[in-house]
């Protein structure tokens, strides 16, 4: 598989700080994988993804993205093969309206207005949000907000989208939404990064990485990664409801299966040890 | 609260609502300079005639406009009651020490308080039908030959179009503050004046630090998103002149035509 994520001997730290806030952090993300990277709060998510980006310089260490090292005079190139969603639906939100928000970086890009509402149109559309064109951010919903964010990110065509607990500040609903959407586009062949503390978004990626305290801990499927239960609620991780539930039925003295299982794995195997006894 | 400053567009598909905002822009200014033409009954007569047909055509109800006028009525009538009491002249019909009342007077109040109202129905009208980021961008559309000047104009609109919307999101986030204080027991509008700016500051602050932060955030996502600053940028939203613009400039030149033909001379 075509590599287009290479993280080598990773090292950082902000100025501001005196001890490294990532240290020696080595990972190799493949294209049109969807990678779930978790992690307690302050352990360094947000600061890996800037990096990514090239937002802020590694101190030590290198980055490749689709092959080409990120530097000054690569960043602007690198930068129009990323997208990125934040958290807060308000603080990203640059246009007037939602059709002009969505162009604005292809403005940056300098693409010609013709195309630019042709990919503006496919981009509203693939996230539902094309007859809301007009509306102000002021007359949207958190979950319509992020899905506009998406729609400007879709826009750009990037090839890696990195979504930075996209979905922590929307109700229900319009996490089910966002998420969607996410399932779409890497199906689509996006590659994907998604942080989050929510571990049923993370269970969908197809790998999780955890960071603890900058460095990673582990890096593997959603079933292997969350079969540790105890050991991630430890390092403060939340563990899936399924989860919680194996572990506590073992404390009783049951016998569960090792592996992790999903909501659905989970009410199925209690089905059958229901019909069982 | 977003009612106030927001709620002055009113959306609509009238003649006036879909000119171009740059051609709105630069008549009312014009229209604004006209009146100080007007020096007559009839002239006075003739704009606010053309007035009315303004709104008409804007198919706004008349109420809106008069509201326009209540926040500054003292100002006008502050300064019509100058105007009657220092401009001399014709018979006198009342007089007091520097003080008096003569025709000229009278008549010269009656047209500053008419260029006043025409004044204010003008600028209203475009203020009602044209959307605050339109009038930014028709500002920015009209600004660019100062570019040659070394203005950083696309800049300048950038900033206005970012605060404009922004302005309900801070709206919001004052309202949440005031009631987070409130709930610890701030009272806002009430006693002394001292105890009323004391209230204001833990207001003040956190709505500092938070509008900080979003800025913070705001650039982050701009510059993830490819933003280099305003040069080199393509534009999506565009301005098409369009005939009625040109009807609007031709029918704005024959009044100020009809205007010069009235006014005494
Ligand atoms: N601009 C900055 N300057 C200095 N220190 C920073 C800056 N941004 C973040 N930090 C610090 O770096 C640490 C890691 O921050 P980061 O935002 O990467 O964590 P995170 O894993 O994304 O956490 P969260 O789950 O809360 O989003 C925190 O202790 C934070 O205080
Ligand atoms: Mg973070």
């Amino acid at each position: 598989m075509e590599k287009i994520i290479e993280i080598a001997d990773l090292t950082f730290h902000y100025p501001q700080q005196d001890s490294e806030l990532l240290r020696q952090v080595n990972l190799t993300i493949h294209k049109g994988e969807w990678v779930a990277l978790i992690g307690h709060n302050g352990s360094g998510k947000s600061t890996l993804a800037r990096l990514i980006d090239g937002l802020l310089v590694p101190t030590t260490g290198t980055l490749k993205i689709g092959g080409t090292i990120l530097s000054d005079a690569s960043v602007w190139q690198i930068r129009k093969k990323i997208g990125m969603v934040f958290q807060n639906p308000d603080n990203q939100f640059v246009g007037a309206n939602v059709e002009e928000d969505v162009a604005f970086g292809l403005e940056n890009l300098a693409i010609p207005r013709a195309q630019m509402q042709v990919r503006v149109k496919e981009a509203l559309q693939r996230v539902n949000m094309w007859e809301f064109r007009e509306h102000e951010p002021a007359r949207l919903s958190g979950g319509q907000k992020q899905r506009v964010a998406l729609a400007g990110v879709i826009a750009m065509r990037p090839e890696i989208i990195i979504l930075d607990e996209a979905t922590s500040m929307l109700d229900p609903e319009g996490r089910k939404d966002v998420i969607k959407i996410i399932q779409e586009l890497s199906q689509a062949g996006f590659t994907i990064i998604s942080i989050t503390h929510d571990i049923n978004e993370a269970s969908l990626a197809q790998r999780v990485v955890v960071l603890n305290d900058g460095q990673i801990l582990q890096a593997a499927t959603p079933q292997t990664v969350f079969a540790r239960g105890e050991k991630l609620l430890a390092v403060g991780l939340d563990v899936p409801f399924s989860e919680k539930l194996k572990v506590a039925l073992s404390r009783q003295g049951l016998h569960v299966p090792a592996g992790y299982l999903t909501e659905e794995g989970m009410i199925d195997w209690l089905c059958q040890s229901i019909s069982k006894t | 609260m977003n009612k106030i400053i927001l709620g002055r567009y009113i959306p609509g598909a009238s003649f006036v609502h879909r000119l171009d905002p740059r051609s709105k822009l630069i008549l009312s200014f014009f229209f604004i300079v006209v009146i100080f033409f007007a020096n007559n009954v009839q002239s006075y007569l003739l704009l606010g005639v053309f007035t009315l047909f303004c709104v008409y055509l804007s198919k706004i109800s008349l109420a809106f406009f008069i509201k326009g006028v209540r926040p500054l009525i003292w100002l006008i009538l502050f300064t019509v009651v100058l105007q009657i009491f220092f401009t001399r002249g014709g018979q006198v019909y009342w007089q007091f020490g520097p003080f008096s009342v003569t025709h000229f007077g009278l008549v010269n109040g009656g047209f500053v308080f008419c260029r006043f109202v025409l004044i204010i129905f003008m600028s209203t009208l475009l203020t009602l039908t044209t959307a605050p980021l339109e009038i930014a961008s028709a500002l920015e559309a009209l600004m660019l030959p100062l570019k040659k000047f070394k203005v950083p104009v696309y800049e300048i609109s950038l900033m206005i179009s970012i605060a404009l919307r922004f302005v309900p999101t801070l709206m919001d986030e004052t309202e949440k503050i005031m009631n987070a204080q409130r709930s610890r027991g701030v009272n806002f509008g009430e006693g002394s004046l001292i105890k009323q700016l004391k209230a204001v500051v833990p207001l003040l602050i956190p709505l500092f630090v938070g509008a900080f932060n979003r800025a913070e955030d705001l650039a982050t996502a701009m510059e993830a998103r490819g933003y280099r600053g305003g040069e080199g940028r393509t534009k999506y939203r565009v301005h098409f002149w369009k005939r009625r613009d040109t009807l609007s400039c031709v029918l704005f030149g024959l009044l100020t035509l009809l205007l010069l033909f009235l006014r005494n001379w």
